[in-house]
């Protein structure tokens, strides 16, 4: 299923959002300046409703925020896969990978583990191996892309750690992939400004 | 019970014409007379002593497994240890009788020539005291080894063990599949266990942080060391020299696989042999004269078993090349006479065991039954352990590749990535 990632335009109107809001907490709802008899009371509904506004446009940005982050984290561990024996990357693998790389460039602090895996047919010792290549081609991918290989390390696990059992197509299909750990700087996830 | 027992060794010995009382040495073999093509019959007497009753079955069950003797363990009441009825035991069908006394400290073998009606050798051994504790149990098995080699000329594999992989863990069993327990603690994920020579060392991968890690256990110690200095990259399939000097094992970061030479002791920095161009070198095994390797190799596009020298020169396709999709052979093992490179080959979909021989490149095909892969040769160059999923579970087998026999090693957990001792009793 190939479609264009959908979190760079995400992150640019969040971004937006929230330059354009202040960062402080919004004010409570002022009291009353005088105790005056004459005091104004549509006028003082109307300061509680701009401030609550206020404060659920805040919490709006808060929440898209926090929603972007969490797209940004979601798309760094998002896992690539395979067909049998092979480790090219395919054009799915390529959209997930490409769909990486600005948040890396955005986060100079993080570091990623490719960790490399196959199903479970074959011998066990050449899928470690085949998992240490299917690792290194995302690696060579995110690095052709301009990520410094210094931030990437990678690790076969072969037919060690399925994701699913049993001798089906479905269960081999799932197993055949690179799985992507944030072992560095995952806090405070910055969203990529393009 | 000592007076007891010295009357029955006196017994035995009165009942051995002394004329005969041969002692085997090294390269002095006196061979039995039985039909070739066939195999000899041979009785087990009742064993005299504490512990007899177990050392008569760990014998009994050790020549049984041997694939080369009949062992006739159905002889009725007339037959005790003490006195060799020559005609009796014939009449049986028994080309050799074994007989054994035991004491706290000791076995006496004899082993009988049932045609010559004489004692054919005798040997002695030291018993550690525990009865039934793992060290008692390998000098039986030692004495089954040297009883089966002074009946058919071959020695026995009963005094090894294997090693091999279950739950996270490397286990170790005998033969008999007797004290089977874990030597590495829980973690690691240790893969690929292979033996030094001596039996006192196994070398292993292991997962690490950053990568996989080669390392050496001394299983008297229990002490474990990491071999590779990097903590990055894949370090795999290591396997010992058969000197027990080096290990040679497979390395790879970001460009394929090839194979490395190591000291296994020292600390000189480890020089590469394959020079795979990016394609995967793997799963190296000795020749036994330590001179070449057979390995693993995905350089043709599917994974094959080549040979190279251990100076990496001369690499040479050894399985017989075949067109057409579907092929993949791995896990190549080197007979200890040199003979056979065994491997594990994708047939209609299923691995089965083949084996190639060195002189004239025929290939055997071993297994059917469900898939089989990791065959390790034992010492004797013809029994062969390896796994197989025919029960519904990995467990390890054991095969005599001459006539075909399968026995089931393992049970419980499963059970794979296994790897044959040398002999661990004294020849």
């Amino acid at each position: 299923m190939s479609r264009r990632s959908r979190v760079a335009p995400l992150l640019i109107l969040a971004g937006a959002a929230v330059a354009a809001c202040a960062k402080t907490p919004p004010a409570p709802a002022p009291a009353p300046a005088q105790a005056a008899p004459s005091v104004d009371s549509s006028r003082m509904r109307d300061s509680l409703a701009n401030a609550k506004r206020m404060a659920d446009s805040a919490s709006a940005e808060r929440d898209r925020l926090a929603s972007a982050m969490a797209a940004a984290r979601s798309a760094l561990v998002a896992k690539i896969f395979f067909d049998y024996d092979k480790s090219d990357i395919t054009d799915q693998g390529k959209a997930i990978l490409d769909a990486k790389v600005p948040i890396l460039n955005a986060n100079p602090g993080i570091r990623i583990r490719v960790e490399g895996n196959c199903d479970r047919r074959g011998s066990d010792e050449y899928n470690l191996a085949l998992g240490q290549r299917r690792g290194a081609a995302a690696k060579r991918y995110l690095t052709d892309h301009g990520i410094d290989a210094a931030r990437i390390d990678i690790i076969s696990y072969g037919a060690e750690r399925p994701v699913a059992e049993g001798d089906a197509e479905d269960a081999y299909s799932q197993n055949r992939r690179d799985e992507f750990v944030i072992v560095a700087g995952g806090d405070n996830l910055k969203v990529a400004a393009q | 019970m000592m007076a007891g027992l010295a009357l029955v060794a006196m017994a035995i010995a009165a009942a051995i014409p002394a004329a005969a009382q041969d002692t085997s040495r090294t390269g002095v073999h006196i061979g039995l007379n039985y039909q070739p093509g066939t195999k000899p019959g041979v009785i087990v007497l009742p064993i005299v002593g504490v512990g007899g009753d177990t050392a008569h079955a760990m014998i009994q069950r050790d020549l049984d497994y041997a694939d080369a003797m009949n062992v006739i363990s159905d002889i009725g009441p007339g037959l005790d240890g003490v006195t060799v009825n020559y005609a009796l035991v014939q009449k049986l069908g028994a080309a050799a009788v074994v007989q054994a006394l035991l004491t706290p400290s000791s076995l006496h073998v004899i082993v009988h020539d049932v045609g010559k009606r004489r004692v054919l050798m005798t040997r002695d051994y030291s018993l550690p005291a525990t009865v039934g504790a793992a060290d008692w149990r390998m000098v039986i098995h030692d004495a089954a080894d040297w009883i089966q080699q002074a009946i058919t000329g071959s020695r026995g594999v009963a005094a090894t063990r294997i090693a091999f992989i279950r739950d996270g863990q490397i286990y170790i069993t005998d033969t008999d599949g007797a004290d089977t327990r874990p030597v590495t603690q829980k973690g690691g994920g240790p893969l690929s266990p292979q033996w030094h020579p001596t039996g006192r060392f196994l070398t292993y991968s292991f997962f690490a942080p950053r990568g996989t890690q080669i390392a050496v256990v001394d299983l008297t110690s229990g002490g474990a060391r990491a071999l590779t200095a990097t903590p990055t990259g894949l370090n795999s399939t290591p396997t010992f020299s058969p000197d027990g000097n080096s290990i040679v094992y497979t390395h790879g970061e970001e460009n394929g696989t090839d194979l490395y030479l190591v000291p296994a002791f020292g600390s000189d920095p480890a020089r590469r042999i394959t020079v795979g161009h990016g394609t995967d070198n793997t799963q190296p095994t000795f020749s036994p004269d330590g001179r070449r390797l057979a390995f693993t190799s995905g350089r043709s596009g599917h994974p094959e078993v080549y040979i190279t020298n251990v100076d990496g020169t001369e690499p040479d396709l050894l399985t017989p090349f075949q067109f057409g999709d579907d092929i993949y052979r791995a896990s190549p093992n080197w007979s200890p006479d040199g003979r056979l490179v065994a491997f594990e080959s994708r047939v209609n979909g299923r691995f089965q065991i083949e084996t190639i021989a060195l002189r004239d490149r025929s290939v055997k095909q071993l297994t059917s039954d469900g898939i089989n892969e990791d065959p390790k040769w034992a010492p004797d160059s013809r029994h062969l352990v390896f796994t197989s999923n025919r029960t519904g579970v990995r467990q390890l087998f054991i095969l005599d590749s001459e006539s075909g026999r399968t026995r089931q090693l393992t049970f419980g957990g499963p059970a794979r990535l296994s790897a044959w001792s040398r002999s661990l009793g004294s020849p």
